[in-house]
């Protein structure tokens, strides 16, 4: 299986008055052809800032330096109107709010058409045709009516469908979506996760589904990585994750999350708030949370390091997790 | 849409009428009247002119004689420029004043317009600290000062343009008094496009557009431009209306022959008819751009187009 994406060193950070804030640190990680990879932690975590940046749509204050090869290109640093070959066509990216992520004053083939003419070359009739094709592809019922609609004209779910049909028009190898459900009806949410599952099955792409739902990655995503304070600090395929987690905010993580913690006795949210980014902790970032912790942890960082063939972890604690018992 | 607009036009006639009789009696209040010169008249001529112009008539007789007229067309004499109607004198002035006001909101529009949205791309860069200087003095300092200043730089010292003056079909005899008119507007202008096309630019749908690969030329015509005019749009009526108002100062700064002239000297001499009948053009003119800039605006946004 060859890589469609591959993640070295990335790191983030942004300029503030008089400091600057670190949202994503050494980040490391590689997507392969068709497969998906869920994105987990908390608010804040750097989830969003990693991808936006392999994207090249940082806020202006913000600033990518590192490696994200797609094939023998580096999308990191490179000039937005040579990002502008690839964006849209080879890798595409859905939104969190389907609500204020379409533009309110264009009809919706208008925004989806666009992105035929430009990468592909289509003129208006055929860019128009494959619109409505693939509007219906994504389950949008009446297409050729609601290609000529505004998007306050449809309601939140059929909008987050118009953004997939949108960001799969060109077949991308990859998809980047953004928490695509969280703003959804939990109903609308399964269907939406199904569309997912099939699109990128059939288009064979690879996707990134940025989530703090567990739930949800449960039952779409091959791989798993675990971020905290703008560091991976545990990933490995999702089966191997979610049964047997041997990072302790991976354990939290999984016993906060009512749909996965069944199998728990308990639900617990992880005690304590996710850290400010400017004032994060000396060692282990997770160590004024962590049940865990002991001398090491509060001195130095636990670097990330395979703990089996298929998977990694940053902690220095090697021995067996059992949730409930120091917590 | 056609029905919005002529509910439109429904409305403005009692704006039209309360205007009329507001201006009417408030014209009469105040002390003085068309007919006190320097030199006092004899009192039979005082008599025979306040009797020729219905002065002698109580207020409300007069004021529905007017009205009267008004539904007519007819404005009734000027009673200070003998000889002339104030529907003829305003026919005289009027193209001229319409001609200037409409070219410097044209240049004002477009140049605020570019000026805006190039501020905005350079957001804090080195045009855009120019531009918002430029934009700031052309809104500061009023425009008969600047007038006056353009004049002795222009016209006095650097001899590369008239000071003032005009003749049928001179433009260069145009260009500073279109100058002056445009600035301010056109930098009310540039203030807003800025300041919406900075927030257009940080939305999720413009985001969106720039994760599409569509190219910034495409992103700012097509996206961008549309959203960020919407404010625009709305302030342009009221900013024609200033600008017509505006013309009355400059017309005179520059000796030029536009309505302000006559509506200038009216007000100083107490010319009822005259100025009651400039006022009221100008209501109408200001109550139609209202109206053309609401259609405009449920162009622009499709969201208020059903309503
Ligand atoms: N323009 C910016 N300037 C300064 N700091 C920023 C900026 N944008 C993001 N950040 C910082 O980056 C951190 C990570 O943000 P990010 O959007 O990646 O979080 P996330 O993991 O996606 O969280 P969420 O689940 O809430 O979307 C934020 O906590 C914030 O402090
Ligand atoms: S390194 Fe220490 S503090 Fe950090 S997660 Fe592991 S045990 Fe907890
Ligand atoms: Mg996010």
């Amino acid at each position: 299986m060859t890589d469609v994406l591959v993640v070295d060193d990335l790191d983030v950070t942004f300029a503030l008055h008089d400091s600057e804030v670190k949202a994503v640190s050494d980040l490391d990680f590689s997507l392969a052809q068709g497969e998906t990879l869920a994105v987990v932690g908390e608010s804040g975590s750097g989830k969003s800032q990693a991808f936006l940046s392999i994207m090249g749509l940082l806020a202006r204050n913000g600033k990518a330096s590192g490696r994200a090869m797609m094939g023998d290109v580096n999308l990191i640093g490179l000039p937005p109107n040579e990002l502008d070959r690839y964006r849209g066509k080879d890798i595409a990216m859905i939104f969190q709010d389907p609500m204020t992520s379409l533009n309110p004053t264009l009809k919706v083939k208008t925004q989806l058409a666009e992105v035929l003419v430009r990468h592909q070359g289509y003129d208006n009739e055929k860019a128009n045709r494959a619109v409505v094709e693939m509007l219906e592809r994504v389950g949008i019922p009446e297409p050729v009516k609601r290609a000529n609609a505004y998007p306050h004209e449809l309601s939140g779910g059929m909008r987050q469908r118009v953004m997939i049909a949108m960001a799969l028009l060109c077949r991308p190898k990859i998809l980047i979506a953004d928490e695509p459900t969280t703003a959804l009806d939990v109903t609308v949410q399964a269907q939406m996760l199904d569309l997912f599952k099939t699109l990128t099955h059939d288009f064979g792409t690879a996707m990134v589904l940025i989530t703090h739902d567990l739930g949800v990655v449960a039952g779409i995503a091959d791989r798993m990585m675990v971020m905290y304070g703008g560091r991976c600090v545990e990933k490995g395929p999702t089966d191997t994750l979610f049964y047997d987690p041997r990072h302790p905010y991976t354990l939290g993580l999984l016993h906060s999350t009512p749909h996965v913690a069944k199998r728990a006795r308990r639900l617990d949210p992880i005690q304590g708030l996710p850290p400010s980014l400017e004032h994060l902790p000396r060692g282990c970032a997770f160590h004024p949370r962590c049940a865990f912790r002991f001398e090491r942890c509060f001195e130095e960082r636990p670097p990330l390091l395979p703990v089996e063939a298929v998977r990694e972890k940053a902690c220095w604690y090697q021995g067996e997790l059992k949730y409930g018992e120091v917590a | 849409m056609f029905g919005y607009a002529l509910r439109r036009v429904l409305t403005a006639i009692p704006i039209v009428l309360i205007t009329i009789t507001v201006c009417f009696f408030i014209l009469r209040l105040a002390p003085g009247g068309p007919f006190d010169g320097e030199r006092a008249l004899p009192p039979d001529v005082m008599k025979n002119l306040r009797a020729h112009y219905n002065l002698d008539q109580p207020l409300l007789t007069q004021y529905l004689i007017y009205l009267g007229g008004v539904l007519r067309g007819d404005f009734g004499p000027s009673m200070v420029m003998e000889d002339f109607s104030v529907s003829r004198l305003i026919s005289i002035g009027l193209p001229f004043t319409l001609m200037l006001g409409f070219s410097a909101f044209v240049v004002g529009t477009i140049g605020g317009m570019l000026a805006g949205a190039v501020a905005a791309v350079n957001q804090n860069k080195w045009p855009d600290y120019l531009l918002v200087a430029i934009v700031l003095v052309g809104i500061i300092i009023p425009n008969f000062l600047m007038a006056n200043l353009v004049q002795l730089f222009f016209g006095v010292y650097l001899h590369w343009l008239p000071v003032g003056g005009y003749h049928p079909g001179s433009l260069i005899h145009l260009v500073l008094p279109i100058f002056i008119l445009a600035l301010p507007h056109g930098g009310r202008v540039a203030r807003l496009v800025r300041g919406s096309m900075i927030e257009v630019l940080g939305t999720n749908y413009v985001r969106t557009a720039r994760s599409k690969g569509l190219g910034t030329r495409l992103i700012l015509a097509r996206h961008a431009l549309k959203p960020a005019l919407l404010p625009v749009v709305s302030y342009l009526g009221p900013g024609l209306s200033y600008l017509l108002t505006g013309s009355l100062v400059v017309e005179q700064v520059f000796a030029l022959p536009g309505i302000g002239k006559y509506f200038i000297t009216a007000a100083l001499n107490r010319d009822y008819g005259l100025v009651l009948g400039t006022t009221i053009l100008y209501v109408f003119i200001i109550l139609a751009l209202n109206l053309i800039v609401d259609v405009l605006y449920a162009w622009l946004d499709p969201k208020v187009r059903y309503r």
